[in-house]
């Protein structure tokens, strides 16, 4: 392999990886800032026990969410250099904004959340859970206004051969941003509900027959993460569609390839799914289950519009962005071959599809969760439990497949070009890489992966521990120490 | 002064910021296995950064993510160039920070031990490899026209960059010893204490040979002055160590600190990155810079945010200015 295609293999596995961390992070943390703040309202100890437990969970895996970060952002300069010099002008502010405005009191303010707990009056603390919390949604802003900057660029003009910030408002409120931010807030919010549900229904089920004093702390867990996770199901359908319709302005060729839509149809059919190959790069093989129209009123709520297909948008593309790359020695082996306008198709299609797919299943065990536990029901069945337990995982496949989706569907360019604006403000991928050593990408990508492999291991490994060490196991029983009236610290390391 | 070289300047002062804040907790980490001598002790020590080295952290990214709003160029050049030594930066760090928060997640010795060693290797690499990236922007190495790197992957590894990688660990060590002192009670803060008097003199020679060698170099006037401030500063510093001021000798060494970034990066500007091939090839401040626009607009938002967050971090080491002792460590409890 090239280091083109290393530097993507790592720019995907890093990526992937981190956005394990980060929905979970980011749903969890409002949601404990919640409980925490129903505590403080109210006085309840089933509150307090469950702003302890899901903390704690909270805790273990922001850890991984902030080291893997780091990587994200050093990899651009080490190996997408050329990218960097390229965009910085524009790319390189709401990163930094990210930095300066949103991370420094995610961290700061979690610090002082983790240890204040006996230090600061009780609402600075419950403050700090806010702060921390709200953070963690403002940095999803700025980094995915950087994100959709690259898959729709706004607000720059090409001077001395560059593309150079003339509106950071623009950036700021790219209509595709604007559209993506409420779908990643809700897709981490789909993650946090079923992991509320998941082990909630477990211990519910555990102690189903004894009279168990945290029943309470349970139930209110269950039923929290059983409504987020139908609110969330419902933003991510509305926001998801409104992503769709500015797709298939912005991006066309992604969407005709989600839909392996070969030929441009008056009216177009919806794909549901794919008996054919769809790994054929002939789209002709490719045989679908079609609701007829469908697609067309997805894309432009009228069920008779016409829906352009991979093959004239190959044809378009060609006229507009050239046939062939550049002649540029940087380029290394693909200087002046013929340009591959059509994305992975089985990857794109089966993307949308997984996306879509796995985001329900969670949402409906939410649905499940409530309707089982109505009317202080405690459910008997042992096959709602382990489906709740495994339909945690069904969020995280959506999120990835999602990414997945939406980065391998902009290729061949790593800066999608704006069709209806901004002249030149456009990046094939095969020029943003470093020009470094294959061995260095190759060190690299196999130490990380190892890594994130072995620690993803360990973290599993705690989770699972602390889920079933249950509020016993986060809550410590009160010793002679605490009589004596010592200043110890809570919380602590 | 324009804009870019305001933005020189606040680079600088975060790589400063950084230094400082994450030198004292990548020494009370690299001091682990050396002051702590049984699991209370040790844990004293990591929970007098335990609120803290996750915010001072983020001085890191910040000057970085600065670096590649304001000078593209230079953050795209010298993070490729240096591109292995930031691999182990980075996972390392990536051990540490896992490593703080797993520690005391199991109660077992083995697995204690085991993440002492990844806190220990994750406090010594990183300041090794941010000494060798930064000495490398200073003193510069083989580009290109384009900025990029002639050679292969260890051209940054020489013997004056490994001056710069010993002088950060040096200093950070000292540094962590003084915050000990400072952070601790009893036994453990006297040995801290005295650890950091007679490590001082040597830990900071790696810091004054580099100062020594860049000064020659490139060095001006007012560089030498800012030299001539850190070397009085460590002399103060090690006598109020002397004569247990702990606080005014952590002070004393942050001057140093500060002093020396001064004369590092004001030996280097107008460059940024040099090279070593052709002066012709140099990257300097004027050509990596931004647009106007650009800078503009993260000079709001740095003039809103940086004060801040120095307000906002200040106030987290005042609520957790207390000295930790054995006393306050409570019991294990893991389910």
């Amino acid at each position: 392999m090239d280091v083109l295609q290393l530097a993507r293999w790592q720019f995907g596995i890093t990526t992937v990886y981190h956005f394990l961390m980060v929905p979970l992070t980011i749903g969890l943390s409002v949601l404990v800032a919640g409980m925490q703040t129903a505590w403080v309202r109210t006085g309840e100890q089933r509150y307090y026990k469950m702003t302890k437990f899901w903390g704690k969970l909270l805790l273990v895996n922001f850890a991984m969410g902030v080291v893997t970060g780091i990587v994200q952002e050093f990899q651009f300069g080490m190996n997408w250099n050329a990218y960097s010099r390229f965009v910085g002008d524009v790319f390189g502010a709401p990163l930094a904004m990210e930095g300066l405005v949103a991370f420094f009191v995610e961290s700061t303010f979690l610090g002082l959340w983790i240890f204040g707990w006996e230090r600061l009056p009780k609402k600075v603390h419950l403050a700090c859970a806010w702060a921390f919390s709200l953070a963690t949604i403002a940095s999803a802003y700025f980094i995915l206004a950087a994100n959709s900057w690259m898959q729709h660029p706004v607000g720059a003009e090409i001077v001395d051969g560059k593309p150079t910030l003339n509106s950071i408002w623009a950036v700021l409120t790219n209509n595709t941003a604007l559209a993506a931010i409420p779908h990643t807030i809700a897709g981490a919010f789909s993650v946090a509900a079923a992991f509320l549900v998941g082990i909630a229904a477990w211990h519910l089920w555990r102690k189903r027959k004894t009279d168990d004093e945290h029943r309470g702390v349970w139930r209110s867990s269950i039923r929290l993460g059983g409504w987020t996770g139908i609110v969330a199901f419902a933003v991510l359908a509305i926001t998801g569609d409104v992503q769709g319709k500015l797709m298939f302005e912005q991006q066309p060729m992604k969407m005709a390839s989600a839909e392996a839509l070969c030929h441009t149809e008056q009216p177009a059919s919806f794909s549901i799914i794919a008996i054919g190959d769809v790994t054929s790069e002939n789209c002709e093989d490719v045989k679908t289950f079609n609701v007829p129209a469908l697609l067309s009123f997805l894309a432009h709520s009228d069920f008779t519009t016409e829906v352009k297909g991979v093959e004239d948008l190959v044809t378009e593309y060609q006229a507009r962005y050239g046939t062939n790359y550049p002649d540029d020695p940087a380029l290394g082996e693909l200087a002046g071959k013929p340009i591959d306008y059509v994305p992975n198709l089985p990857v794109t299609y089966w993307g949308f599809r997984i996306m879509i797919g796995f985001g329900a299943i969670s949402a409906g065990t939410g649905l499940l969760a409530l309707w089982l536990t109505r009317k202080n029901k405690i459910p008997d069945t042992k096959w709602f439990p382990r489906l709740a337990l495994l339909s945690i995982a069904t969020p995280f496949i959506a999120n990835s497949a999602g990414w997945i989706f939406t980065e391998m569907g902009r290729q061949p360019f790593v800066v999608v070009p704006n069709p209806s604006g901004v002249d030149g403000v456009w990046m094939f991928t095969a020029q943003a890489v470093s020009r470094i050593s294959t061995g260095e990408v190759w060190t690299s990508l196999i130490a990380l992966t190892t890594l994130y492999a072995v620690l993803g291991v360990v973290e599993v490994f705690l989770i699972r521990k602390y889920v079933r060490g249950g509020i016993e196991g986060v809550i410590p029983p009160k010793t002679d120490h605490d009589q004596e009236g010592k200043d110890e610290l809570a919380f602590a390391y | 002064m324009t804009l870019e070289t305001i933005w020189f300047c606040i680079i600088v002062l975060f790589w400063l910021g950084y230094l400082f804040l994450e030198g004292f907790d990548f020494g009370v980490g690299m001091l682990l296995p050396i002051l702590g001598r049984d699991n209370t002790e040790r844990r004293v020590m990591i929970n007098t950064i335990g609120p803290v080295w996750d915010g001072n952290e983020v001085w890191l990214i910040v000057a970085a993510g600065a670096m590649f709003a304001a000078f593209p160029g230079w953050y795209a050049s010298l993070f490729s160039a240096t591109y292995l030594p930031l691999l182990l930066v980075l996972l390392a760090l990536i051990g540490r920070g896992v490593a703080f928060e797993y520690r005391g997640k199991v109660d077992s010795e083995r697995w204690r031990r085991s993440w002492d060693r990844v806190i220990m290797i994750g406090s010594w690499v990183p300041p090794l490899g941010v000494g060798l990236l930064l000495t490398t922007t200073i003193l510069g190495l083989p580009l290109d026209e384009h900025g990029n790197r002639i050679g292969g992957a260890f051209e940054s590894v020489r013997w004056d960059t490994l001056l710069g990688a010993l002088a950060v660990v040096g200093f950070a060590l000292v540094h962590g010893a003084a915050f000990l002192a400072l952070k601790t009670a009893g036994d453990l803060r006297e040995r801290a204490r005295l650890f950091a008097i007679r490590a001082l003199p040597v830990a900071l020679l790696p810091l004054f040979a580099l100062l020594a060698v860049v000064q020659w170099r490139d060095g001006a006037l007012w560089t030498l002055v800012a030299l001539a401030v850190a070397v009085v500063a460590a002399l103060v510093a090690w006598r109020k160590l002397v004569v247990d001021r702990d606080g005014q000798a952590f002070a004393a060494l942050g001057v140093t600190i500060a002093a020396a970034v001064v004369t590092l990066f004001g030996a280097l500007y107008p460059d940024v990155l040099p090279s070593t091939l052709d002066p012709a090839n140099s990257l300097t401040v004027a050509e990596t810079a931004s647009s106007p626009y650009t800078l503009e607009v993260i000079t709001w938002v740095g003039a809103f945010g940086a004060p801040a967050v120095l307000v906002y971090q200040g106030w987290t080491y005042w609520v957790f200015r207390k000295r930790i002792s054995a006393a306050h460590i409570p019991p294990v409890h893991t389910p």
